[in-house]
């Protein structure tokens, strides 16, 4: 039976573009047809978890049935009633799979979890929301098949763009003007064809012709102070274009497919690298994520820190938070003391970045800011990023302890 | 006090700068706003005008420039 990686080779885009062309036409004439949509989001599914990987294919169906129950369990209690205990117990329940999927292999010698399945992540990001959402009461009309279409949207379903499902609901219940679809799908098929210099030019140039050279070149040059050397300065600057080019043009395929079907699946990259700070950073790069990262975990927690009083000043709140998120947000990448370092770094580059900031603000009239300034500041945060990914790639776990 | 001078207050104090001249800037873009003031914002607005505004109420495009915010708050309270 066929089985495909989501977007990994040329019969996928073929049968991609064969499936999309009834409802390309449907959506020019001004009909969606849901079925057809449920259909095809069906097809590519089993493409994607069917044949050997079938085992997947049944953890995603149990899992799909787990965090229906959940989040149509809790709009039914939300309801009537808003206890906040409750509420904390559903969401535990909710992320307790992602939990147990992401704890395994650290406590099972590597050993992945029966219960994984490719996108786990991202579904689980998908449910969250929808259930903090339920309790603030701005979701009041869940809708089991709604929600439904929203987790198990084929393009978006493996790696994100994380979609929130107000926004998703409103594209799905709608159909664009045909000058307005026109203009998706414009965008739509432009998106495909960056992906495919991204992703199969690009991320293969560096991540498979050069990478594995360069790992090999660090690997031999060990022996001086932490192992460094110049391949590995070079394995750094390698893996981080690999790790965009790769990633940006997989989000290009699934917002490009996304804007084809008439739904406009927000962005995950805009131009990273030309941030001036962390901070503006993290709104560039991975956007639905860390945008996931800020609204539900960061905003959250500095607003219960404040109504409670924790600290006293608000600056230390913003500090603390800022590093509990990203330890979070290393935590998700898996339990290893690099994803965890790299949490850290960039939560003590926020804080840093935060720091300077206000400085900057306090002393405008002695802070120089010119055309100089900027590039430095363009160039320190590319070098600063770099280094965390080489940090998150692991190599520096093989050489210094394999 | 009326809602407009309350929040252009507000915003004065949470961003250490005058907003009234430019009521259409857009205060993440500028720096003066980001997510801590955004929740400070809230807060503010809840103790001093009583409105409540849930975090995932708050789209960022929503709640970009004092004008915007104005508009918002005086169509919550």
């Amino acid at each position: 039976m066929l089985s495909f990686e989501p977007y990994g080779n040329p019969t996928y885009f073929a049968l991609l573009g064969v499936a999309l062309l009834p409802l390309m036409i449907g959506l020019l004439y001004g009909k969606r047809s849901r079925l057809y949509e449920t259909l095809i989001s069906i097809f590519f599914l089993v493409l994607t978890f069917g044949g050997p990987k079938w085992t997947q294919g049944v953890a995603l169906i149990i899992y799909i049935l787990y965090e229906v129950a959940l989040t149509w369990g809790y709009a039914v209690y939300r309801r009537h009633k808003n206890s906040g205990p409750f509420f904390y117990v559903m969401v535990i329940l909710a992320i307790l799979p992602l939990t147990i999927v992401k704890v395994t292999p650290a406590v099972e010698n590597g050993q992945s979890s029966l219960i994984g399945f490719l996108g786990v992540s991202y579904l689980t990001f998908r449910a969250v929301q929808t259930m903090m959402e339920t309790r603030d009461g701005t979701l009041k009309d869940y809708n089991i098949m709604t929600f439904l279409q929203f987790m198990l949207f084929f393009p978006t379903i493996s790696s994100g763009p994380i979609d929130r499902y107000r926004r998703f609901e409103a594209d799905y219940r709608s159909v664009p003007d045909r000058e307005k679809y026109l203009g998706m799908v414009q965008k739509g098929i432009r998106y495909i064809f960056v992906g495919f210099l991204y992703k199969f030019i690009l991320a293969y140039y560096f991540g498979t012709m050069l990478m594995p050279k360069l790992q090999l070149m660090a690997m031999n040059s060990r022996g001086g102070f932490l192992d460094m050397s110049w391949p590995v300065i070079g394995y750094m600057y390698c893996y981080s274009a690999d790790l965009f080019f790769d990633f940006a043009g997989y989000s290009l395929f699934a917002v490009g497919t996304s804007y084809i079907m008439g739904i406009e699946t927000p962005m995950n990259f805009n131009q990273p690298w030309r941030s001036p700070n962390i901070k503006d950073f993290w709104n560039r790069w991975h956007i639905t994520l860390s945008f996931w990262f800020r609204d539900f975990i960061y905003m959250r927690l500095v607003f219960w820190f404040m109504k409670h009083k924790v600290f006293k000043k608000p600056t230390t709140t913003a500090n603390v938070t800022y590093i509990i998120n990203m330890l979070v947000m290393g935590f998700w990448h898996g339990v290893t003391w690099y994803y965890i370092t790299y949490g850290l770094f960039h939560g003590v580059a926020l804080v840093v970045n935060d720091t300077w900031l206000r400085y900057k603000k306090k002393h405008r009239a002695s802070v120089p800011h010119n055309r100089f300034t900027q590039w430095f500041a363009i160039f320190l945060t590319a070098n600063m990023v770099c280094f965390s990914f080489l940090i998150f790639s692991g190599l520096l776990d093989k050489l210094w302890f394999q | 006090m009326d809602i407009k001078a309350t929040v252009l207050a507000i915003l004065s104090d949470l961003t250490g700068n005058d907003v009234s001249g430019a009521m259409d800037d857009n205060l993440f873009d500028s720096g003066l706003m980001d997510s801590m003031g955004s929740v400070q914002l809230l807060l503010q607005l809840q103790s001093e005008l009583g409105v409540n505004v849930p975090v995932s109420e708050f789209e960022r495009s929503e709640w970009d420039t004092p004008n915007k915010i104005v508009a918002k708050v005086e169509s919550l309270a």
